[in-house]
């Protein structure tokens, strides 16, 4: 026991630490709230104007006419800052466009797998013939055509676009952005083929074999370069929070890569805490980070408001920074590795409940009195259901980390739906609602049937909660089946199975509305459909600036 | 805040942190553990077998790893001890798992030695457990109208096999069921070294 009175105390030094970092924060004026920073995503007199690129001219009116009711522009915008924006669009768009493009093809590759391995838990004899075809594989090409394919090429797509806006500067180095993006790709082609074939690592979120990491390793560490260029070029004084969790989640996530798949090093115990170190820094120093910076970015610039509080989005950047790292363990309470080990990831995933309220009480802040501009907005639809269920999952996976709970819902399908819950609820939606933004920039068109983005967004949107709500309830049913050693083993399963069949439903209802998404992406990809020029239109192909914004 | 060198400096700090903690630490911990004297390495057919329930995703929903008495019924089960890092000595890649869709295997071997329902059972789970989900396995067999000499036939259940033909099990599901049978770690642990996991 003396490991897990050490290992809190040292949280209690950790506290104290804390302690005088606020005195000293204090000190330094940094609760002094710092509106200039926040505002450096707008360019002069654009504070007070909506912008959501997804909407129609008619809906842009509607749109601007709630805010100006709110907050009114003082001054005309600067055209010359606005046409350093359009120039920096410009130079992304190219390699955006592939990521974007990636994202799609991987989004539905792993939606119809997880929908046939999801079946498949409640109709174990349906295509049974052919290996590749197995729940075993069919599940691991769902997360890798999901985790790798898609929300990696969309938080690629996000980072790729944002910085150069962010810095005020063309991208550089856009070709070795693109290059990065094809050996990551090609690396995610090439392993779902090789988990399909029965080739795997054998371990999950690193099932892709380590002859075929290199290519995704070495994309990684290729986009990293135009990031560093278009650093070092920047015209802003100021880093905008958003620059600090994409620059970090970059370096973060190619050097997580790089250790977890080290061949011949880790085994045995040691090796299953490095996988769960990795397992769940991809999603909290990657994916959460990214969409994190992304809701910073997005959410003030479609309602025309700076972000309340400035220092706490960078306190919670930090807290992040030092708590997420160390919570994977909380995988494996009750498990054969160390005491010490899994009671300080318990302590951390508590303590991870600092930085998702500084998020959440700064988006309520600069959305107070603004939620209702939602209706007019798809965009920022998909930014506030993301964040907010930031929030839920968050909360969630800290309860989930205690003792007491995780013995339920450790080993049990609840584990399942809460990992929906972040991955989808929070970061997909984030990401479609990037997406639904950057394209009509990227593409300088507009979406063509703006009607399938609300159709996506509610099919998306009910379709999660019915599966999370459902399958956990399922999974705690589960769990508490498990627990109760009067109750034959297979009573766990028999019970869960309308849990399943309800997932099944509800991943269904999500994979429809992803070939919504898809289909409209490429039909505006392709100039299907109603051809309208207005406010959307960020500047005509002449390289005009023409209105909206 | 407007400087990368603190951007740069914080990220790697944190995640160097997190690295001693979560990688480094426990390395240094388990490196030095003894493989207990009646745990015996892998035989060849048991590490394909290996492959075959790693190619499979046989651990997405099985674990291997007991837990304690005072945290699930695990041995009330007949799953086992509490496992210890030593039981993993020669384990790689490691398989605990994250999932009990169906039950613990680290002593699978123990608790159920006929290699016969082992086959069986992979062929069609259904026809042992009547309310198992476990996706069947026919395309680890072949089925034949007559067996020929060094066939292994699986003896099934009356009604399993299509009709006239036998079933007959291929290497794999040999290789598979091998190691299933080498999982046993019914062997005592010292109270020392388990005291090493708390």
């Amino acid at each position: 026991m003396d490991s897990a009175v050490a290992s809190l105390l040292a949280a209690f030094v950790l506290s104290i630490l804390g302690l005088f970092a606020f005195i000293w924060s204090l000190r330094k004026g940094l609760l002094v709230e710092n509106p200039r920073a926040a505002s450096v995503i707008f360019a002069r007199g654009e504070i007070g104007r909506a912008d959501d690129p997804a909407l129609g001219e008619s809906g842009h009116e509607a749109l601007q006419a709630q805010v100006a009711r709110l907050e009114r522009p003082a001054e005309a915008t600067d055209a010359a800052q606005v046409h350093d924006r359009i120039e920096a669009d410009r130079s992304s768009a190219f390699p955006v466009f592939l990521f974007i493009a990636f994202a799609c093809l991987w989004l539905l590759v792993g939606s119809l797998a997880g929908v046939i391995a999801s079946i498949k838990l409640h109709e174990p004899d349906w295509l049974v013939d052919a290996a590749w075809l197995t729940f075993g594989r069919m599940r691991t090409v769902h997360l890798n055509a999901v985790i790798y394919g898609f929300a990696s090429n969309g938080c690629l797509a996000v980072i790729v676009w944002l910085l150069p806006r962010l810095l005020r500067t063309p991208l550089r180095g856009a070709s070795w952005a693109m290059l990065g993006g094809a050996f990551v790709n090609a690396g995610v082609a090439a392993g779902i083929g090789a988990i399909a074939s029965g080739w795997s690592d054998g371990m999950e979120f690193l099932e892709i074999p380590w002859q075929i990491d290199i290519f995704v390793f070495a994309g990684f560490a290729m986009i990293i370069l135009p990031a560093l260029f278009t650093l070092a070029k920047r015209k802003v004084e100021h880093l905008y929070v958003s620059v600090w969790y994409f620059g970090a989640s970059l370096f973060w996530i190619a050097v997580l890569f790089l250790v977890a798949n080290l061949p011949g090093v880790h085994y045995g115990v040691q090796q299953a805490t490095t996988n769960w170190w990795y397992g769940h820094n991809a999603l909290g120093l990657w994916f959460t980070p990214v969409s994190i910076g992304a809701i910073y970015y997005f959410l003030p610039k479609i309602i025309g408001r700076p972000i309340r509080s400035y220092n706490l989005s960078l306190l919670g950047f930090w807290t992040l920074a030092f708590f997420y790292p160390q919570v994977g363990a909380h995988h494996l309470i009750g498990g054969p590795v160390p005491g010490w080990l899994t009671t300080l990831s318990i302590v951390q995933s508590v303590m991870m409940v600092i930085p998702v309220i500084a998020f959440t009480i700064n988006q309520g802040g600069t959305l107070r009195g603004r939620m209702h501009l939602a209706r007019w907005s798809p965009t920022l639809r998909f930014m506030m259901f993301g964040g907010l269920m930031y929030l839920a999952s968050s909360v969630e996976g800290s309860l989930e980390a205690l003792r007491s709970v995780n013995a339920v819902a450790h080993f049990t399908h609840f584990t399942v739906a809460h990992a929906h819950l972040g991955m989808y609820a929070f970061v997909s939606m984030v990401l479609f609602g990037a997406v639904y933004f950057m394209l009509p920039r990227v593409l300088a068109r507009e979406w063509p049937y703006p009607r399938l983005i609300d159709v996506h967004f509610w099919l998306a949107a009910i379709g999660i909660l019915v599966y999370v709500v459902g399958l956990s309830i399922g999974g705690w049913l589960q769990g508490l089946a498990m627990l109760d050693a009067s109750r034959p083993f297979i009573e766990s399963v028999t019970l869960t199975m309308p849990w399943l069949q309800l997932r099944s439903l509800a991943g269904t209802a999500m994979t429809i509305g992803h070939f919504v998404f898809v289909g409209h992406v490429l039909a505006m990809a392709l100039g299907v459909g109603p051809q309208r020029s207005g406010a959307a239109r960020f500047w005509d192909p002449a390289g005009r600036l023409a209105h909206g914004k | 805040m407007e400087n990368e060198a603190k951007l740069a400096a914080g990220a790697a700090v944190s995640l160097g942190i997190a690295t001693a903690a979560l990688v480094v630490l426990p390395y240094l911990q388990v490196r030095d553990v003894e493989p207990p004297a009646r745990l015996k390495p892998y035989t060849e057919a048991q590490q394909r077998g290996r492959q075959v329930y790693i190619a499979n995703g046989c651990v997405y929903c099985h674990s291997q790893q007991p837990r304690d008495r005072n945290l699930a019924p695990d041995a009330e089960r007949g799953w086992g001890r509490p496992s210890v890092p030593a039981d993993y000595s020669y384990d790689r890649p490691h398989l605990l798992g994250t999932m009990r869709t169906g039950p613990d295997l680290l002593n699978i071997g123990a608790r159920q030695p006929s290699a016969d329902w082992h086959l069986g059972h992979l062929y069609q789970p259904r026809a042992y457990v009547g309310e198992s989900n476990m996706p069947a396995y026919p395309f680890l067999f072949v089925r034949r109208e007559r067996a020929r000499d060094d066939d292994r036939v699986v003896s099934l259940p009356p009604g399993v096999a299509p009709a006239g033909q036998v079933v007959v099990a291929t290497r794999e599901a040999l290789d598979l069921v091998e190691y299933l049978l080498s999982l046993d770690r019914t062997y005592p642990i010292l109270p020392t070294a388990s005291a090493a996991t708390e």
